[in-house]
């Protein structure tokens, strides 16, 4: 299931910008942005990749329990990332990690997460608006079409003022098209319209499930089913992704109700640090996709402007002391306290949680320095 | 001089959340059926009409759904309070409630809060089909985040409600459906008790029986029908599910030293079980005889014609009285 003839690019895998029928709605977003937001796109995609090679990296080394990495989708991260207005909300699944840091989120929140530090742990409303990953799949795009509905409600869309008009953008995957839940979102935010953009990666595969077996039809043609109008992009071109993103949040905010983006792309690497793609996918499929990098593209088409080396070696030092900061963060990192097991069950007073708060706090104390019974 | 009317508990319900949307507009009521019907058992009957569709929001048919935008409205700021139209239709809202609403603020470490809360018509007594009649409380009690609680009277019904939307954290709200029409009288200027608190509703010396919702109403006639026969009953109403209020029934048990735990639910690994432990383990001294469980069978729930066999009545909690008096 890849490019079809209703993909909209704007970048070609070549590095030349695309001018077509579908291109052409959506080039004036990109003439629209300076040379100082280009480079910005590559900045981020470049640091996020090699944050995420820093994350297998400590998790190869025991660092962490986990990692998930993003390699291969920087392009639909990073342009959708921009796309967004401060004033929007983003709900991301668990793999959204450009976006994270496009929206200020400090990265080593991500990895306190899969080093077993916290849950979550961070307040939305001090991070950019960017809600916590979900990691029951498909879950979190009810509560972004209910808070889309909170939006709608508070008379906070449709005012015609793109300044203060709000939005909410929803990230998930392919296969998590197949949940009940992503269906469910679909009918709520088409029967309340809410401001709402559901951005779905196509990445080709949930886990070991190839697209194909979550689905027969394109994806972006699900929501023509639920009354959602759905466009698909090529999602390793950053261009493409940044502008029918910003037209389509554009639209849910002045009231046009909720759209659908399916973004395809490829999951470069492995599902999670636990997972062996070889085991269930070719090289062949991998090369394809390989020479679709969104990276190597965009900076084929930077260079072609008149960027020069200083630049993008500028870039590769910048991504290389991120990595080197994250690394250190990341082995400086507290173990919580025991009390982080009880803190935050419930907000108001609960005796059972108070009870064995003390109850540990007691049993612990019983024990000397020394490792006897004190 | 207080204001007291006598009201069904459906409709003290609905006067409760009527006095809460009053109170604060952030307050919405969603679910199936509950706007422009006023609910399968009119339960929210008057309110779209009195408060807009902005208030009162009939949804689409997916429970799931329901509860999972009731939490994104919820981190926008509203309290929403979610109607699930019967107990056995609260399975496809499972994983929201259970894996997303009990732990947002947890994932969130205290920074969000998550004043949803979910009314659930449940239990037996109606002659209903399959999923209609079930009590499926223990199954949520074993989630922490969640509080529940379940009132048995108009008055406690219309008072616990309003503290169940002002509380900060989740509450799933049960009320027993074949009490909805039972009339009580019901207090208008001050709540008898906080949300969590349970209550000695008859006081006896001999034995101490205790339920929830519609089993105190058993609980009850049980006790009339025991005094007849000179045994002194107490009865006790938990109200509170999640947390137990174990203050008033540990000292019910230490003044009677029996304890009968009665409820529809299935007893295995039920909160009757988890009473009978915990008053085993806090007041093992002052006990005469074993806590007693008297409550559905571990069966589903079954056909509407047998259903009296099955849901236990005065007979069957006497019957474990006569048990407990003879240690």
């Amino acid at each position: 299931m890849s490019y079809t003839e209703a993909t909209v690019q704007l970048l070609s895998p070549e590095g030349s910008i695309v001018t077509s029928d579908l291109s052409a709605e959506y080039l004036p977003y990109i003439e629209r942005l300076t040379d100082e937001q280009l480079r910005d796109f590559h900045r981020q995609m470049v640091v996020v990749r090699r944050f995420d090679q820093e994350g297998t990296n400590l998790q190869r080394q025991g660092q962490m329990g986990l990692w998930v990495p993003s390699v291969g989708q920087e392009g639909a991260q990073v342009g959708s990332g921009f796309a967004a207005r401060a004033q929007d909300h983003i709900f991301p699944a668990y793999r959204e990690h450009a976006v994270a840091r496009i929206r200020g989120v400090d990265l080593i929140d991500i990895v306190r997460l899969l080093r077993g530090v916290t849950h979550g742990g961070w307040n939305p409303a001090d991070h950019g608006n960017f809600h916590l990953y979900t990691l029951v799949i498909g879950a979190h795009t009810l509560h972004a079409t209910g808070y889309a509905m909170g939006i709608a409600l508070d008379g906070k869309s449709g005012t015609g003022n793109p300044e203060t008009d709000e939005a909410v953008m929803v990230y998930f995957g392919d296969g998590a098209t197949s949940q009940g839940d992503v269906n469910e979102a679909m009918v709520f935010a088409a029967s309340f319209q809410t401001p709402e953009v559901f951005f779905l990666q196509n990445n080709h595969w949930a886990i070991s499930v190839p697209v194909t077996t979550q689905s027969r039809t394109p994806l972006y043609l699900r929501p023509s089913g639920f009354g959602i109008r759905g466009i698909q992009i090529d999602g390793n071109d950053v261009l493409a992704s940044y502008a029918v993103t910003a037209k389509n949040l554009d639209d849910a905010r002045g009231g046009a109700g909720p759209r659908f983006i399916e973004a395809l792309t490829y999951r470069i690497g492995a599902h999670t640090s636990s997972d062996d793609p070889t085991k269930y996918r070719d090289d062949a499929e991998l090369h394809y996709w390989e020479a679709r990098d969104p990276i190597i593209r965009f900076e084929a088409y930077l260079r072609s402007r008149g960027e020069g080396d200083a630049f993008f070696a500028s870039v590769n030092e910048e991504a290389e002391d991120f990595a080197a900061d994250i690394r250190r963060r990341t082995l400086e990192l507290p173990t919580p306290p025991a009390s982080l097991i009880f803190d935050h069950v419930y907000s108001e007073q609960h005796p059972v949680i108070d009870e064995q708060k003390a109850w540990l706090s007691a049993y612990e104390a019983s024990f000397d320095a020394n490792g006897g019974v004190a | 001089m207080s204001d007291i009317q006598n009201l069904p508990m459906a409709r003290a319900i609905n006067a409760g959340l009527r006095k809460a949307m009053t109170a604060d507009d952030k307050v919405l009521l969603m679910g199936e059926d509950i706007g422009t019907l006023g609910g399968v058992f009119r339960v929210t009957e008057g309110l779209q009409t009195e408060f807009g569709k902005g208030r009162v929001i009939d949804t689409p048919l997916a429970e799931s759904g329901i509860v999972g935008t009731a939490i994104g409205l919820a981190m926008r700021g509203y309290r929403p309070v979610v109607e699930i139209q019967f107990d056995g239709f609260i399975f496809p809202g499972f994983n929201q409630i259970t894996t997303q609403l009990a732990k947002l603020t947890n994932r969130h470490e205290g920074q969000i809060q998550m004043p949803v809360v979910i009314r659930v018509p449940y239990g037996g007594h109606i002659g209903a089909v399959e999923h209609h009649q079930e009590s499926p409380e223990a199954l949520f009690a074993h989630t922490a985040g969640l509080r529940l609680v379940s009132p048995s009277n108009p008055n406690d019904a219309y008072w616990m409600i309003q503290e169940a939307i002002a509380s900060n954290d989740p509450v799933m709200f049960f009320e027993p459906k074949s009490r909805y029409w039972h009339k009580g009288d019901v207090e208008l200027d001050a709540s008898a008790a906080p949300l969590h608190a349970t209550r000695v509703v008859r006081e006896g010396t001999e034995v101490t029986v205790l339920g929830h919702g519609a089993m105190i109403n058993v609980l009850l006639a049980a006790a009339d029908i025991a005094a007849e026969e000179g045994t002194s009953i107490e009865v006790i109403d938990l109200r509170s599910i999640s947390p137990i209020d174990y203050g008033p029934i540990l000292e019910s048990v230490r003044k009677t030293g029996r304890l009968v735990v009665a409820s529809e639910a299935p007893g295995f690994v039920s909160v009757s079980s988890e009473i009978a432990a915990t008053v085993t383990e806090q007041a093992f001294y002052s006990l005469e005889s074993p806590v007693i469980r008297v409550t559905g069978f571990d069966t589903p729930f079954p056909p509407a014609k047998v259903e009296t066999i099955y849901l236990p009545d005065a007979d069957r909690v006497l019957e474990a009285v006569d048990r407990a008096l003879a240690y």
